[in-house]
């Protein structure tokens, strides 16, 4: 996987105007979109563009293989709906609620699995994230296999009504572009760039006198705490929570878009959730069997684009270039 | 330029205006057709509902009527983006189907928003006619209460008095073991114990000796699909029913028998809404659906789309309306529901369907003459006392 990274490194120079750009041309997007594509299905994407993002700080940029995802991202949209349901609060505490429980998650998960590497680093956070789903089965306050339904958006600040659908498109949109920027912001800062030394030589880095151990659970925690705003956010949509956020299987989604996207690359996990979202959708009324050809998708990405529709696509670029 | 501009506006105008004129009313069928519920509802459910449209007419209220499908891989979102598109953008009147409880509950939230009927057959939990419930929505073929209630009661009632479950360890089926309890009590009977296993468990072994240890008359397994199936192999390896136990599943479907096959699930007592081998009028049906399905036969889920579409498509008929789904179920409440899958049926203001259910006893290898006869129905138990009364109800369009 070392190989594919190191011709992926594009290290930015300060004052490039590509970023600005990019993120100008995507609030245009976001801001003209709803006009042509049904909302709520942008806002879902959103949702898991950030999710996919999130965990592409962790994988792409720390070069950690986290396998449980699926418990911020699942953690923080029960807390969310429980206190929008239960306490009856305002949807930004409830967000920070889901927000504030993944980042203690992040934090607990964390600190046992980056002692260790690779493989096992994987399986420790599997297996974490798999006991964390057995106890939403049986935590009565999920309701086992119903999840929690059928609760009002309420108001954000207490005054602007989330039940309209564009009021609640042009919150997540804002929440999803601050967040990207926040990455990218992340990615690009001298803590970034010690998070790439990490994933590229560990042992270098401590020799230098970084410790690895702090920075790859800083990064863990951050990861963890955006995969759950991602979560919250999800459930403010839809307004439920169910078991199929914090199954394992949501886990290996987010690793799918990551894939497909494009490892280490801004864009790569937006294409990737954009394309692995779009599919289920628009496949669900096709009449063909969905996961058949997701796992197809996902064969040929593997085996032609081994650096993701992005990657791929910078890799040609570069080469043009040079 | 000025012409051009006119030929493409007016075209987009009777594009758009026919689009919305010939707009025929949709059914949409909701359902799974990529997962584990494939062969329960699925493909099947699908043709019950073309069937029932075929067999009234193809019409509604001079509209043309289509069927329509998504597959919602059983995530929540997945069903309820699709829900609401239909609704909104494609004339969609009805959804039915829903397998999954907590999809089926989170479309429940929207067709209750945008007041469209919601035909329940494949989903059976019972909140979806309790706190959660709705006044568009009819849950026609089953529900969890039903099914453990039924079979509590009427083995009890058989003689088997002392009962041993084996539950699965969350909300379903510590809920599922507690409705049971409640019908084997009230029928005479007593529990004498219990074990719980965690879920997609794959050695029961230990769970089974404690239930064999037990002494009890029945074994009872209050959990589902893959762990219900896992357990029966597993018994039948321990020879429960051959030392005179008897093994009652409390949420068992046709496809689940058929799956583990008559050699393990022989003698097995269940609960069912439906058995296409019931009478002239279920075989009749049941051979037609065969015909379209390559000779497999209806679950009960299947005859309950049907029944579920057609007596829906009567009642926006009568009631000469078809997007309120509130006031065609209130039409409804006023009909005559019966037909080959309803028995004594009346839709009650919960949402619940009430019809007869059916004891049935799988049969031995040796009794079954094809490869779909596998029940011999011992006893109906009646509507009323099979479906949980409105007196706890908690729904709260229930007025008392």
């Amino acid at each position: 996987m070392s190989a594919t990274h190191a011709d992926t490194i594009v290290m930015p120079t300060r004052k490039s105007p590509v970023p600005a750009i990019t993120f100008a041309g995507l609030i245009l997007i976001l801001a003209i979109l709803p006009a042509f594509v049904y909302p709520i299905f942008v806002m879902k994407l959103l949702c898991f563009v950030l999710f996919a993002a999130a965990f592409n700080l962790l994988l792409g940029y720390t070069g950690l293989l986290s396998f449980g995802h699926a418990a911020f991202f699942g953690g923080a949209a029960y807390v969310t709906a429980h206190a929008l349901k239960v306490w009856q609060v305002t949807p930004e505490l409830a967000i920070i609620a889901g927000v504030v429980t993944s980042i203690v998650l992040g934090l607990i998960i964390g600190v046992v699995a980056i002692r260790r590497q690779g493989i096992y680093f994987a399986m420790i956070t599997l297996a974490m994230a798999q006991m964390f789903y057995f106890f939403c089965l049986q935590a009565p306050f999920t309701n086992g296999e119903d999840g929690i339904q059928g609760f009002s958006r309420g108001n954000l600040f207490g005054i602007i009504d989330l039940n309209e659908t564009m009021n609640l498109y042009y919150f997540i949109a804002a929440v999803s572009v601050l967040s990207l920027a926040l990455i990218w912001r992340i990615v690009n800062s001298p803590f970034g760039q010690i998070l790439r030394a990490i994933r590229e030589n560990e042992p270098r880095t401590i020799s230098l006198g970084y410790s690895a151990q702090r920075f790859k659970l800083a990064a863990f925690v951050m990861s963890a705490g955006l995969t759950g705003l991602a979560g919250a956010l999800k459930a403010l949509l839809f307004q439920f929570a169910t078991l199929a956020d914090v199954a394992w299987q949501m886990s290996g989604e987010v690793i799918l878009m990551t894939l497909i996207g494009g490892i280490g690359t801004m864009a790569g996990p937006v294409v990737g959730a954009g394309i692995l979202v779009g599919m289920q959708n628009f496949l669900a009324t096709s009449g063909l069997p969905v996961t058949m050809v997701l796992g197809g998708t996902f064969m040929i990405c593997v085996l032609l684009f081994r650096r993701g529709v992005v990657g791929e696509f910078l890799h040609l670029l570069e080469r043009r270039k040079g | 330029m000025k012409n051009l501009k006119t030929i493409i506006l007016s075209t987009v105008f009777t594009l758009s205006a026919t689009a919305a004129f010939a707009d025929p009313y949709r059914i949409g069928v909701l359902t799974d057709m990529s997962g584990m519920n494939y062969d329960l509802a699925g493909q099947g459910s699908v043709v019950a509902a073309q069937m029932a449209v075929e067999d009234f007419g193809g019409k509604l209220l001079g509209e043309d009527i289509e069927v329509i499908v998504g597959d919602h891989q059983n995530k929540p979102d997945v069903g309820s983006t699709l829900a609401r598109t239909w609704i909104d953008e494609q004339n969609v009147v009805a959804v039915v189907d829903v397998p999954t409880s907590s999809v089926a509950m989170a479309v429940q939230e929207i067709t209750r928003q945008k007041d469209t009927a919601f035909l329940i057959s494949t989903a059976g939990s019972s909140a979806l006619t309790a706190e959660a419930c709705s006044a568009s929505t009819a849950q026609w073929t089953w529900d969890t209460y039903a099914l453990a209630n039924g079979t509590g009661r009427a083995l009890t009632q058989g003689g088997a008095k002392k009962w041993y479950f084996i539950t699965v360890d969350y909300t379903f089926g510590h809920a599922l073991e507690a409705d049971t309890t409640q019908a084997v009590t009230a029928a005479g009977g007593e529990v004498i114990g219990s074990v719980r296993h965690p879920r997609e468990t794959t050695d029961f072994s230990s769970y089974i000796l404690q239930a064999q240890a037990s002494g009890a008359d029945v074994i009872a397994l209050a959990n589902s699909s893959g762990d219900t199936m896992t357990a029966l192999k597993q018994m039948q390896e321990f020879g429960i029913t051959e030392a005179g136990q008897k093994v009652a599943g409390m949420l068992l479907f046709l496809t689940d028998v058929q799956g583990v096959g008559l050699d393990i699930a022989q003698d097995l007592t269940l609960t069912t809404a439906f058995y296409w081998d019931m009478d002239d009028a279920t075989r009749e049906w049941s051979a037609r659906y065969s015909e379209r399905m390559e000779g497999k036969k209806p679950t009960m889920v299947h005859a309950g789309v049907y029944s579920a579409v057609m007596n829906y498509l009567k009642a926006a008929e009568a009631s000469g309306q078809a997007k309120s789904g509130s006031k065609v179920m209130e039409t409804m409440r006023g009909m005559d529901i019966n037909d080959f899958f309803n028995r004594n049926a009346y839709l009650r203001e919960d949402g619940r369907v009430v019809h007869d259910m059916f004891l049935v006893r799988v049969k031995k290898p040796s009794e079954s003459t094809s490869e779909g006869d596998l029940y011999e129905v011992l006893a109906t138990i009646p509507g009323n006392e099979a479906f949980a009364s409105l007196e706890n109800s908690t729904c709260p369009l229930v007025k008392k």
